[in-house]
């Protein structure tokens, strides 16, 4: 299988097997008309299998949404077909309109143009808590 | 600008300070009389209460001001589709301080987002009820003189007893309290109250079933009502609600030194026969409420620069 080195733009490495859907759906990558390769089990030293996905465009890209599906990923960002800069992201302090509150008692559910919230509360155990309601985020 | 949406929202000296402040309200009801002439209090309740809300208007009337209200939440532009930020920032604009009571949990920290003016939340749903947590403080300071090396019996609706997880919030920022928490199976306190709270601070706790059983412990008894309105199936309340009642023939297992506690309103939890008992303390917890709200308008007041 061959997949062209992108020249501007960004590789999310090092996604744990079977994040990567995950991760293309919660960035909104679906809804882009720009090359993008989602990349499966891949054979990886450290994690076994892992994940890829390559986005051939300088678009911008919500970082918090990588560090909460997989604090471990590694984003490189290409320019010129050069790697220009190595980051993991890690889990994100908070999360803002990445997930939703499932609390039917929240005000987030009849509150309009509202942000959902989440803060990290636990960070061992990747513990978000709506900032409106407390109520964990599943 | 300074809004309170939690008992936590408050540091230690903080409420050290608060009920300082109202044991000199109580000493000296006459300096603090007209502290808030001229100053407006909004109460914004958008779920039935009585003593909250009277006893929020009762301070900010003993503080010298004056409340203005919507008279019922049906009446009001929320009914026509506001949101709380819009409701928020227009009281902001007829008032000094916003009290607010909504069934959404996380309601009053919008209106704090959006409000010009302090808010204090009134109670949001089964989420926190920090006013309810003084009351109780105040209480307990009153009776007991302390807040540490206590024994504090919660029972009742453990599951969605805000009044429950903040009072529990609160003591466990004091040395030497052990808890005892008495529930039927189905309204034990959730899982993250006892790990987020007690486990983490190490604090010791048991659970139980049996009331009559640990009552000889107890220094404090907080009794809480099933609530009708916290559960989506009525034949859930129904099989639950007479759990635990608190009658005298239960009272004589308890020391002479028990203080018992309620937030109110009762259904049938504490027999009426157990009010002139001299451990009876929840009519108490009513005045020590108003006390609290008083010296709490006036530290948010003094805090936002309007007294």
């Amino acid at each position: 299988m061959n997949v062209d080195s992108i020249q501007n733009g960004m590789v999310i490495d090092h996604i744990r097997a079977g994040y990567g859907m995950k991760l293309y759906e919660l960035l909104g990558l679906d809804e882009l008309d720009v090359s993008i390769a989602i990349i499966k089990n891949v054979s990886s030293k450290k994690l076994g299998k892992k994940d890829i996905i390559k986005i051939d465009a300088d678009i911008p890209v919500n970082l918090d949404i990588i560090g909460y599906v997989d604090p471990s990923a590694t984003v490189n960002i290409i320019k010129d077909g050069k790697l220009v800069e190595k980051m993991v992201i890690g889990l994100p302090k908070t999360l803002t309109n990445v997930i939703k509150c499932k609390n039917p008692r929240c005000i987030t559910s009849c509150e309009q143009e509202i942000d959902h919230v989440f803060k990290l509360t636990d960070e061992a155990n990747k513990i978000y808590r709506c900032v409106y309601c407390e109520t964990k985020a599943n | 600008m300074r809004s309170v949406m939690d008992v936590l929202d408050l540091s230690v000296d903080e409420l050290n300070e608060l009920i300082k402040t109202a044991l000199d309200i109580i000493d000296n009801p006459e300096k603090y009389a007209h502290v808030c002439d001229g100053k407006k209090l909004a109460t914004l309740f958008f779920e039935p209460s009585t003593r909250t809300r009277m006893s929020f208007e009762a301070a900010m009337y003993e503080l010298g001001g004056h409340v203005i209200s919507m008279s019922d939440a049906g009446s009001s532009s929320a009914a026509k589709g506001e949101s709380v930020a819009d409701t928020a920032k227009t009281v902001s604009c007829y008032a000094d301080i916003i009290a607010m009571r909504h069934p959404k949990e996380g309601a009053p920290y919008i209106a704090s987002k959006s409000a010009t003016i302090p808010v204090i939340n009134a109670g949001d749903g089964g989420h926190n009820h920090p006013t309810q947590t003084l009351a109780d403080l105040l209480t307990i300071y009153r009776e007991k003189g302390t807040f540490e090396n206590l024994t504090i019996g919660l029972c009742g609706d453990l599951k969605f007893g805000r009044t429950v997880h903040s009072l529990i919030n609160a003591m466990s920022r004091y040395e030497g309290n052990k808890f005892i928490l008495i529930s039927p199976e189905e309204l034990k306190l959730p899982s993250y109250v006892k790990k987020d709270v007690l486990q983490k601070n190490g604090i010791p706790y048991e659970q139980t079933t049996d009331l009559v059983g640990v009552m000889p412990q107890l220094d404090i008894l907080y009794m809480t009502r099933v609530q009708r309105e916290r559960f989506f199936n009525e034949e859930d309340y129904l099989r639950l609600k007479d759990s635990y009642i608190l009658d005298t023939k239960k009272m004589e297992y308890a020391r002479d030194s028990l203080s018992v506690m309620h937030p109110l309103p009762r259904v049938n939890e504490i027999s009426v026969a157990i009010d002139d008992d001299p451990r009876a303390c929840y009519f108490k917890q009513v005045l020590n409420g108003k006390y609290m709200r008083m010296a709490l308008i006036l530290k948010l007041l003094k805090e936002a620069g309007t007294i």
